[in-house]
């Protein structure tokens, strides 16, 4: 594949793995609810599963799930970044319950969660 | 197959767009859902049936629920703060 | 500093992160290329040990070492978020009524769906060397089918269902369980977490040796550790209130 074409395709889901980092990013840096910050806190964090599965596609390869249909000759994708994701969307989501107890926590003390009015420590 | 992943692609970020733009807790409870939804469509294209059953579980039913619990309870604390002052 | 002050640094940075990501990504070998030397020996160690599902043989086999880390951050997160939600001196536990009505589709789809759930992510878990799943994912899958009873309105047979106490200590067995497979991987071979067990034929339900048992050991982990999480976010939005001072307590049972 060549031409300006086949060059955008090589790079548009990093691009776009990159874009979803940066959008999370954006969305905490103006939030007005601390509770909207967590939400794209999640959002920056699938940005990185998109970027490492992109890493790990091959064009025409199958799901590294051997058997019947996929034999040894078969090209399969890369299960190393299938591995690492899998686990970090589990693990992360304890994580993303463990800061939504904690925004839970500064409502109960602080009785606001806007980040703008909690910029006072506590006196 | 390129081109299906590249509008999946696409997708996705607008998606994501969607997201992070929604003002309202709430309301983004509902966004993140459907997010995770499109999340789990690309990962199939993408070839990965494991992280598409990770995702989905977790991306589309529990984080959401636990977005919109946590809503609950800290509009029921913000209620009772206005009432006091 | 103000608010535009913040925004205006937020440009800036962002440009900067931009502009340093593009010139990375320009940098990576193609998108769909065929050159990936990690997934080549991964695949073969994976076959060698009779795994149909070489991800996870990576997760319970090549690197259990990763995943033993990965449950520990759950099981220490899940630990936090009931350290942090615990009932405060000034919060009272009320009972939970039937709430909004649930319409008859909604709770004839979840009787029906549930046992189906359930059974699906014990498959999951069990099947997790030879079809796409593992423990994480049927953990979550069977958790998620157990809440079901909360959408369909049952929240008083989901609290029947689900005793606290027993999740609350079959998290910690899972995470166990989970070492001392490794730790017998370490007597028996003198490496930890060494698949000690004999590999079997591919895709039979008996190969890939303790691939196996550690992916049932992470799957009790895993439900545990979300119907826990589940339990203290729907403890506090819907059964405790805040009783903001004793004398008030009346009002607060009157409305």
């Amino acid at each position: 594949m060549t031409g300006p074409f086949a060059e955008f395709a090589h790079y548009y889901p990093y691009g776009v793995a990159g874009a979803i980092v940066l959008l999370g990013v954006v969305g905490i840096a103006i939030s007005r609810d601390l509770v909207h910050a967590v939400v794209c806190l999640s959002v920056c964090q699938s940005g990185t599963y998109v970027f490492l599965l992109a890493v790990g596609y091959q064009y025409g390869g199958l799901a590294p799930i051997f058997g019947a249909t996929v034999h040894r000759s078969t090209p399969v994708v890369d299960p190393v970044v299938q591995a690492l994701s899998l686990t970090d969307i589990v693990v992360s989501a304890a994580v993303t319950s463990m800061l939504l107890a904690l925004v839970i926590q500064i409502a109960k003390r602080r009785r606001t969660v806007d980040p703008d009015e909690l910029r006072s420590l506590e006196g | 197959m390129i081109i299906v992943i590249m509008v999946l692609s696409t997708v996705v970020l607008i998606g994501a767009a969607v997201v992070v733009f929604t003002r309202t807790p709430a309301r983004q409870a509902v966004t993140l859902s459907v997010y995770g939804l499109l999340l789990t469509v690309l990962f199939v294209a993408l070839q990965a049936p494991d992280v598409a059953l990770s995702q989905l579980a977790v991306g589309t039913a529990v984080v959401p629920l636990m977005v919109m619990l946590a809503v609950r309870k800290v509009v029921a604390y913000r209620r009772t703060g206005r009432d006091d002052r | 500093m103000s608010r535009t002050v913040r925004m205006i640094m937020l440009a800036v940075g962002l440009l900067g992160a931009a502009g340093v990501l593009g010139a990375g990504v320009v940098g990576l070998p193609a998108f769909g290329g065929d050159r990936h030397p990690y997934r080549d020996l991964a695949v073969s160690a994976g076959l060698q040990r009779a795994t149909a599902n070489v991800v996870s043989s990576i997760n319970f086999d090549q690197r259990a070492l990763d995943t033993f880390g990965e449950e520990t951050i759950l099981v220490a997160s899940v630990a936090a978020v009931a350290a942090l939600l615990r009932p405060s001196r000034t919060e009272r536990r009320r009972r939970v009524g039937s709430g909004l009505p649930v319409l008859e589709s909604t709770r004839l789809l979840t009787v029906i769906f549930f046992p189906v759930t359930v059974l699906v992510g014990i498959d999951v878990v069990a099947h997790g060397a030879i079809t796409p799943g593992g423990g994480f994912q049927g953990g979550v899958v069977l958790a998620t089918g157990l809440h079901l009873l909360y959408v369909g309105g049952r929240y008083r047979l989901l609290e029947r269902l689900r005793p606290i106490r027993i999740f609350e200590i079959t998290e910690g067995v899972g995470l166990v369980i989970f070492i001392a497979i490794g730790l017998a991987g370490l007597a028996i071979a003198g490496q930890l977490f060494r698949n000690v067990l004999s590999y079997g034929q591919l895709a039979q339900l008996t190969s890939s040796g303790t691939v196996v048992l550690l992916s049932c050991a992470v799957g009790m982990a895993v439900v545990s550790s979300v119907v826990v999480l589940l339990a203290g976010f729907l403890e506090q939005a819907l059964a405790l209130v805040e009783v903001s001072e004793p004398d008030q307590s009346d009002e607060e049972a009157a409305r």
